[in-house]
C-alpha cells in the first residue's frame, strides 16, 4: 500500500516539477493563502486578549494542530474527492484494471506537491505556539496530528465515496471536506453549543484538536466532557476511517461505468 | 480461463431497467482466440467490464482465471492484460517508457523478465521512435501499440481486447493483428476481442461468439458460422438484423 502510493506520488511530482515555475508559483500561492487564515487570527489578537475564551498562543496551537492536520490530509488524500470527473471521463475504468487500490490510485492521481507550503506554515504556527506554552502534555500533539489527519482523510474517502452516488454534486461533497477544515480552526467554543454536540457525537471533528486540545492545554471543557474525552480521539478518529473504507467499497461495488 | 453461468449486468435507468446482458453462459478454454462480435450497444463493452472486475454482475456468475472478477480484482489485474480502444489505459502526461516502468513497479514485475518482454515488444510493435514521447503526444496508431505493449508487460495469460483496432488505417491494423496472432501463438495467451472489423474476425479468430440485445446468439467456430457463405459481412449483417435462426 505505501510503495504503492510513494510510487504513483513520485511520478506525479516528476510530472509537476516538469514545469518549475508554475510549480514555484503554485507553492508561493498556497503559502498566501494559508497566510491569510493566520492573519485573521492575528488581527483579532490586535484588538482583544481572548477568543472564545483562550489566549493568543491556545488559539494558535488550535489552529495549528488543526491546520497542520488538515494540510497534510488535503496533500496527502484530497485528490479523493475528483471520483465523480473520473466516472464521467471514464478513467476511472482503466484504474480498476491495476493492480492497486483504487483508493491509492485515485489519492494520487495528480499529486501536486506544491501543497507542501501550506503544511510547512501550519507546522511553524504550531512549532511557535507549542514554544511559548510550555505544555507538560506536550507527547500528546504528535497523536493529535495524526489523529486529525485520519479523521480528514475519513471524511474524504467519504467524500469520494459520496460521488459514486452523487456524480453531478461534487461541490457540495467538497463544501463538507473543506468546510470542516475551516470549522476546527477556531476554539470550537465560539460556536453554539448543538453545532459542537453534532460535531463530537455525529461528526466527530471536535476530536480533531477541540477535545484532545484541551487535554494538552490543561483546560475544561465548556460543555462539560470530562477532561479524559480527549483521549478517545485515536478511537474515534479509527472507528471514522473503518466506516469510510466500507461506504468506498460499497461506492466500487456499485460503479456502474458508462455506457460505450 | 474464463467462465460465465447466467451472467447478467442491468442498469436502472430513470426508473427503468435496462438489461445490458443477460443469461450469459459461455466457457474459454486457454490458448483460444475468440472473436465477441455484436452491433452497437448489444453489450460487448459490458461483458468485458464484468470480466475484468470494473462492474459487479446483477445476476449469474462469473469466474476468471478461477477468480472472482468483482471481488479480487485487484489479483485478477496481475494475471490479465486490457485494452480499450477508445481510451488509453496509460499515464497521458508521462512519456511512453515512463509510463511501462511504472507498470513494471506496480505490477511487480521482475526487472530482467521485464527488460527482455520490453525489448521484444519494441521490436515487434516498432515502439522505439516514439518511447520518450508523453502519451498524448502520440497519434492513435501509435498510443493503441502503446497500449497493447502496456498490457502484455506483466505476461498475463489472458489478454481482452475491445474494439483494438477502431480508427487505425489499415497498414495499423495489419501490424496489430500480425502482433495478437504472434501473441496467442508464441506465447499461449488467450485472447478475446471484440471488433466491428470483420477483417479482424477472419484473419485472426477460430471461434466467434455473437451477441446481440444482451444475449448470446451465435458459438461456434467461423466456418460454422460461414456454413458455406462466402461472405461473412453478409452472415453477419443477416444475424444483426435477426433473420437467421
Ligand atoms: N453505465 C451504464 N448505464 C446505463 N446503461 C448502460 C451503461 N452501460 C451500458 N449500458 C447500456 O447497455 C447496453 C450495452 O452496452 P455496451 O455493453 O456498451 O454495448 P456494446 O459495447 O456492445 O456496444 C446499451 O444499451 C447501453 O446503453
Ligand atoms: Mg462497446
Amino acid at each position: 500500500m505505501v510503495r504503492s502510493y510513494v510510487l504513483l506520488a513520485w511520478t506525479w511530482t516528476r510530472a509537476a516539477t516538469a514545469y518549475p515555475v508554475s510549480f514555484a508559483l503554485m507553492t508561493v500561492f498556497g503559502l498566501v493563502v494559508a497566510g491569510m487564515d493566520l492573519a485573521v487570527i492575528l488581527i483579532i489578537f490586535a484588538n482583544t486578549t481572548s477568543l472564545g475564551g483562550f489566549g493568543r498562543e491556545e488559539v494558535l496551537f488550535l489552529y495549528g494542530t488543526a491546520s497542520l492536520a488538515f494540510t497534510l490530509a488535503d496533500l496527502l488524500f484530497s485528490n479523493l474527492d475528483r471520483v465523480s470527473q473520473h466516472i464521467r471521463a471514464g478513467s476511472l475504468d482503466t484504474v480498476l484494471i491495476r493492480p492497486v487500490s483504487a483508493w491509492i490510485q485515485l489519492a494520487t492521481d495528480r499529486f501536486f506537491p506544491a501543497r507542501i507550503g501550506r503544511v510547512l506554515q501550519a507546522a511553524a504556527v504550531l512549532w511557535y505556539a507549542v514554544a511559548a506554552l510550555e505544555l507538560e502534555r506536550l507527547w500528546m500533539v504528535p497523536l493529535m496530528v495524526v489523529c486529525g489527519l485520519v479523521i480528514f482523510a475519513a471524511l474524504w474517502t467519504f467524500a469520494g465515496a459520496l460521488q459514486f452516488v452523487l456524480t453531478d454534486a461534487p461541490e457540495v461533497v467538497n463544501a463538507f471536506t473543506y468546510g470542516s477544515g475551516a470549522y476546527v480552526q477556531h476554539p470550537l467554543s465560539i460556536y453554539g453549543k448543538e453545532l459542537v454536540r453534532a460535531t463530537t457525537f455525529v461528526l466527530p471533528l471536535a476530536f480533531v484538536n477541540w477535545l484532545p486540545g484541551l487535554y494538552v492545554l490543561g483546560r475544561r471543557d465548556p460543555l462539560g466532557l470530562p477532561s479524559w474525552a480527549g483521549l478517545l480521539a485515536p478511537a474515534a478518529a479509527l472507528i471514522l476511517l473503518a466506516l469510510s473504507g466500507l461506504a468506498w467499497r460499497q461506492g466500487i461495488r456499485h460503479y456502474r461505468s458508462t455506457g460505450s | 480461463m474464463i467462465e460465465l453461468q447466467g451472467a447478467g449486468r442491468s442498469f436502472k435507468v430513470k426508473r427503468q431497467v435496462v438489461h445490458a446482458v443477460q443469461d450469459l453462459t459461455f466457457r474459454v478454454e486457454p490458448g483460444e482466440f475468440v472473436g465477441y462480435l455484436g452491433p452497437n450497444g448489444a453489450g460487448k463493452s459490458t461483458t468485458i467490464k464484468m470480466l475484468c472486475g470494473i462492474l459487479t454482475p446483477t445476476s449469474g456468475r462469473v469466474r476468471v482465471a478461477g477468480l472472482d472478477p468483482s471481488r479480487k480484482r485487484t489479483t485478477l489485474a496481475r494475471r490479465i492484460g486490457v485494452v480499450f480502444g477508445q481510451r488509453t489505459t496509460l499515464w497521458w502526461d508521462l512519456p511512453l517508457k515512463d509510463s511501462f516502468e511504472l507498470i513494471r513497479l506496480l505490477y511487480k514485475v521482475d526487472r530482467k523478465l521485464f527488460a527482455s518482454r520490453l525489448e521484444e515488444m519494441v521490436e515487434t510493435l516498432d515502439l522505439a521512435e516514439f518511447l520518450a514521447r508523453p502519451v498524448r503526444q502520440l497519434s492513435l496508431g501509435q498510443r493503441m501499440r502503446g497500449d497493447l505493449a502496456a498490457a502484455l508487460l506483466h505476461g498475463p495469460d489472458l489478454l481482452v481486447l475491445d474494439e483494438p483496432t477502431i480508427g487505425l488505417d489499415v497498414v495499423s491494423k495489419a501490424g496489430i493483428r500480425d502482433f495478437l496472432q504472434r501473441t496467442n501463438a508464441e506465447r499461449g495467451t488467450t485472447v478475446l476481442l471484440t471488433t466491428h472489423d470483420l477483417g479482424d474476425i477472419e484473419r485472426l479468430c477460430r471461434r466467434v461468439m455473437v451477441i446481440d440485445h444482451g444475449r448470446l446468439g451465435f458459438d461456434g467456430t467461423l466456418e460454422d458460422l460461414m456454413a458455406g457463405q462466402s461472405s461473412l459481412e453478409e452472415v453477419v449483417t443477416r444475424l444483426y438484423t435477426g433473420s437467421l435462426q
